[in-house]
C-alpha cells in the first residue's frame, strides 16, 4: 500500500494539501473530545468514590445484555470503518462504499438500541429530575443522572458521526475522496474510533460496576 | 520584497468578497472589527457601573439593573473581547506571514471559527432581550445559584460554549500551521516570539477549552433536565463545578496574556533597535507558562472548602508561575539597555503594559499567600488586580500591538502625536480607577456590591472620575485610528525598522502574501545597521 506524497499541490486546481497536516489537526481534536468526556468522568470518579455502594446497587439496574450487545455492535463497526478505508486506498470504491454504508448502520443499531434502553428507564420512571428517583438515595440519582449525561452524550456523537458518514459516502460517489486522497475518509475513521472507545470506559463504568 | 504591482488583498470587492473569505488576512480584519465594537460595547457597560457608585444610594439604577450589569461587562469583554484577543486578531493576520507561509493549515476552518465566534455573541447577547431578564450571576456562572436563577443563564451559557468551540478550532489551526507551514530555514529556535507565544496559546486553548465546553454543557443540563451533577438538593457538589470551571478559567487568563506577551516582544526590540535579550528565555518561559499555568485554578477556592494540604500545594504552585512571567519582564527591560529607544505610540503602550503588568503580577503573588488571599477574597483587590492583568495586560498590549500593525494591515497611518496625546488619559485613568481600587480593596470593600459605605466613598468618586479620564482616552484613540483609514498616504513596506517577515512585504500585503517563498538563514531578530527604510 503506497502512502501518498506528505504534501502535494494538485496541479489542476493549485490546491495545498498536506496529509500529515491534516492528520495532525484530527489528532488534535480527538485530544480536545477526550477531555470534554474527561471532565464527566472526573465527576464520576468523585462520585462513585464518595457513594461507592449507591453506584454499585444502581449499576445492577441496567440491563448489561442490552450494553454488551453494543459495544459489539460498535466494535465491528469500527473494523467496518478500517475495511472501508483499506478498500478505497485499494481502489475498490464500491467495497468501500458498501464497508461505510455498513458502519453507518451499526451505528444507527448502536442508537435504536439505545432509544430502547432508555424508553424502558424513563418508563419506569428512572429519569433525571423524576419523584421516583428523588425518592432513592444521592448516590443512586447522580449515578442515574451520570448514566443519561454521558451516554447522552455519547449518543450525540454517535449520531454526529453517522451524519458524518453519509457525507464521506457521498464524496466517495463522487469520486472526491479517491486512493490517493482519502484523508477526509481517514480523519472520519478516527473520530468514530474515538466515540468507540469512549464507549469501551462508558461500558464497565456503568453496566459491569455491580 | 515585493513588487508594487501586485494587488493587495483589499482588492476584491464587495460584501460576499468578505463573508465568504478564507484569507487569514480578511479573517483578521473580521475578529478586528468585531472585537473592538464589542470592546467599545463592554466599555459602556462599565462606565454605567462606575457612574452608579458616584453617589451612595441610588444613582442611575435599580440594583438588578447592576447585577445584570456586571455579568455583562464579564461576558462581554471576557468572552468577546480577551479571549479571542489578540490571537484571533493579530495572530490571524501575522502568524502566516510570520513564518513565511501564503495562509493557516485551515483556512475554511478559520473561516468557520469567526461564524462560530460570531453565532456564540449572537446567542449571549441575545439572553438580553428574551426570556425572563439577562443573566445576573456573574460572568463565573456560580453554581448553585446559576441553576436557580430565573434570569436567562441558559442562553448566556450556550453562547459561550459556543465561543469555546471557536476558541478550540483557531487553537487547532495554529498548531498545526506552525508545525507544517514554517518557511524553510525557520526551525524552531529562529520563529519570532509572536508566533511562539501563539503556539504556547494555541496548545492551552485546545486543552483546556474543552472543560469549560462539558462544565457549561452540565450548567445546561442542570438547569433543563435537573441531573444533579453540580445540584446539592439532588446530591452533587457545587464545588466540583468551581473546580471545573477554574480548570479552564484559570488557564483561559494565559490564553489572554501570552499573545500579548508574544506582540509586546516584537515591538520592544523593533523601536529599541537591537535583539531581543534572551531569546530562548522567552520561548521556555512561554511554555512555561503554559504548563505551569495549567496547575493552579484552585487558588480561586482558597475560601471555598479544600483540604489544607491541597491548598498550600497551590499556593505554591501560583508562586511558581511567577517566575516565567518575571523573566519576561526582566528581558524585556534588559532589551532596552543600550538600545537606542524611539518613544513612538506602539513603544509607548508596550512600555505601559510592562510597567502595569509587573503591578498585576505582584499583586498576584498577594493573592497566592494563603493568609493575604482569606483577607482580599471577594474584595475590590481581587477585581483591581484582575483589570490589572486583563485590561493593563491584554488591553495596553492589544493597543500597542494595534499602533504597531495598523500602518501593516490596512496601508495607512494614524497621526501619531494625536496617538500620545490619547495615551496618556488612558494611562492616568486606568491608574487612577484601577489602583483605587486596590486600595479600596484592602480597606474591606466587596466587590460586586451595588451600594458603599460612606468611607469608601471618596475611593468610589476618585475611581469613577479615572473612568471618565480613560473612557475619553479610548476615544480619542479610537477617533484617531479610524480618521486615520481616509488619509491617504503611502505606507513603505518597513515603516518602523522592524526585522521580521511582515516587514519584507508590501503594506498591505498581497493576497498570496509572499510572492516568491521565503528562505531563513538567519536566528529572528537579526538587526544590520542600516535596515530603515525612510517613512
Amino acid at each position: 500500500m503506497s502512502m501518498p506524497a506528505e504534501t502535494q499541490v494538485a496541479e489542476h486546481t493549485g490546491e495545498h494539501r498536506d496529509y500529515v497536516g491534516a492528520k495532525l489537526g484530527m489528532w488534535i481534536f480527538v485530544f480536545t473530545e477526550l477531555i470534554l468526556f474527561g471532565g464527566l468522568f472526573v465527576a464520576y470518579g468523585m462520585y462513585r468514590s464518595m457513594h461507592a455502594h449507591e453506584f454499585h446497587k444502581a449499576s445492577g439496574e441496567l440491563n448489561i445484555t442490552l450494553g454488551v450487545i453494543n459495544t459489539l455492535v460498535l466494535l465491528t463497526s469500527s473494523l467496518t470503518m478500517v475495511l472501508s478505508i483499506v478498500a478505497i486506498r485499494l481502489q475498490r470504491k464500491r467495497q468501500s462504499m458498501i464497508f461505510l454504508a455498513s458502519t453507518m448502520l451499526l451505528g444507527a443499531v448502536f442508537l435504536v438500541n439505545k432509544v430502547f434502553e432508555w424508553t424502558a428507564k424513563i418508563h419506569h420512571g428512572i429519569y433525571p429530575g423524576s419523584e421516583h428517583l428523588m425518592a432513592r438515595p444521592p448516590g443512586e440519582r447522580l449515578f442515574f443522572g451520570l448514566y443519561f449525561g454521558m451516554t447522552g452524550l455519547h449518543g450525540l456523537h454517535v449520531t454526529v458521526g453517522v451524519v458524518v458518514m453519509s457525507v464521506m459516502l457521498a464524496l466517495v460517489a463522487r469520486d472526491k475522496i479517491r486512493h490517493d486522497d482519502y484523508i477526509k475518509l481517514e480523519n472520519t475513521g478516527l473520530y468514530w474510533h474515538l466515540v468507540d472507545i469512549i464507549w469501551i470506559f462508558l461500558l464497565p463504568l456503568f453496566y459491569l460496576a455491580a | 520584497m515585493s513588487t508594487a504591482s501586485e494587488p493587495s488583498f483589499y482588492q476584491r470587492q464587495g460584501i460576499a468578497s468578505w463573508l465568504l473569505t478564507t484569507d487569514h488576512k480578511r479573517i483578521a480584519i473580521l475578529y478586528l472589527v468585531s472585537m473592538m465594537t464589542f470592546f467599545l460595547v463592554g466599555m459602556t457597560l462599565g462606565a454605567f457601573m462606575r457612574l452608579e457608585h458616584l453617589t451612595m444610594g441610588p444613582t442611575i439604577m435599580k440594583p438588578t439593573t447592576y447585577n445584570a450589569l456586571f455579568t455583562l461587562h464579564g461576558v462581554v469583554m471576557i468572552f468577546l473581547f480577551v479571549i479571542p484577543g489578540l490571537a484571533a486578531s493579530f495572530g490571524n493576520f501575522f502568524l502566516p506571514i510570520m513564518i513565511g507561509a501564503k495562509d493557516v493549515a485551515f483556512p475554511r476552518l478559520n473561516l468557520l471559527s469567526w461564524y462560530l465566534f460570531m453565532g456564540g455573541a449572537a446567542i449571549a447577547l441575545s439572553s438580553l432581550f428574551t426570556g425572563s431578564g439577562p443573566p445576573d450571576t456573574g460572568w463565573s456562572f456560580y453554581v448553585p445559584y446559576s441553576v436557580k436563577t430565573g434570569t436567562n443563564v441558559t442562553v448566556a451559557v450556550l453562547g459561550a460554549f459556543t465561543i469555546g468551540f471557536s476558541s478550540i478550532l483557531t487553537g487547532l489551526n495554529f498548531i498545526t500551521t506552525i508545525h507544517r507551514l514554517r518557511a524553510k530555514g525557520m526551525n524552531w529556535l529562529r520563529m519570532p516570539l509572536f508566533p511562539w507565544a501563539l503556539y504556547a496559546t494555541a496548545w492551552v486553548q485546545v486543552l483546556a477549552t474543552p472543560i469549560l465546553g462539558i462544565t457549561l454543557l452540565l450548567v445546561v443540563l442542570e438547569r433543563v433536565f435537573h441531573l444533579g451533577i453540580f445540584d446539592p438538593a439532588i446530591g452533587g457538589d457545587p464545588i466540583l463545578y468551581q473546580h471545573l470551571f477554574w480548570t479552564y478559567s484559570h488557564p483561559a487568563v494565559y490564553i489572554m496574556i501570552l499573545p500579548a506577551m508574544g506582540a509586546i516582544s516584537e515591538i520592544i526590540p523593533t523601536f529599541a533597535h537591537r535583539t531581543i535579550f534572551g531569546y530562548k528565555a522567552i520561548v521556555l518561559s512561554s511554555m512555561g507558562i503554559a504548563a505551569l499555568g495549567s496547575l493552579v485554578w484552585a487558588h480561586h477556592m482558597f475560601t471555598s472548602g479544600m483540604s489544607e494540604f491541597s491548598i498550600i500545594i497551590f499556593s505554591l504552585l501560583t508562586f511558581l508561575v511567577a517566575i516565567p512571567s518575571a523573566i519576561k519582564v526582566f528581558n524585556w527591560v534588559a532589551t532596552l539597555y543600550k538600545g537606542s529607544v524611539e518613544l513612538r505610540p506602539p513603544m509607548l503602550f508596550a512600555l505601559g503594559f510592562v510597567f502595569l503588568f509587573s503591578i498585576c503580577g505582584l499583586t498576584g503573588l498577594f493573592q497566592g499567600a494563603l493568609a493575604v488571599n482569606v483577607h482580599v477574597h471577594d474584595t475590590y483587590f481581587i477585581v483591581g488586580h484582575f483589570h490589572y492583568v486583563m485590561f493593563g495586560g491584554t488591553g495596553f498590549a492589544f493597543f500597542a500591538a494595534l499602533h504597531y500593525w495598523y500602518p501593516k494591515m490596512f496601508g495607512r497611518m494614524y497621526n501619531e502625536r494625536a496617538a500620545i496625546v490619547a495615551f496618556v488619559p488612558i494611562f492616568v485613568g486606568f491608574n487612577m480607577l484601577y489602583f483605587t481600587f486596590l486600595v479600596m480593596g484592602l480597606q474591606g470593600m466587596p466587590r460586586r456590591y451595588y451600594d458603599h459605605l460612606p468611607r469608601f466613598h471618596s475611593g468610589h468618586i476618585h475611581a469613577t472620575i479615572g473612568s471618565w479620564i480613560l473612557v475619553a482616552g479610548i476615544l480619542i484613540m479610537v477617533g484617531n485610528l479610524l480618521l486615520g483609514l481616509f488619509r491617504r498616504t503611502t505606507i513603505p513596506a518597513n515603516c518602523w525598522g522592524g526585522v521580521t517577515l511582515e516587514w519584507t512585504i508590501a503594506s498591505p500585503p498581497p493576497t498570496e502574501n509572499f510572492a516568491v517563498a521565503p528562505v531563513i538563514t538567519e536566528p529572528a531578530y537579526t538587526f544590520n545597521p542600516v535596515a530603515k527604510e525612510s517613512a
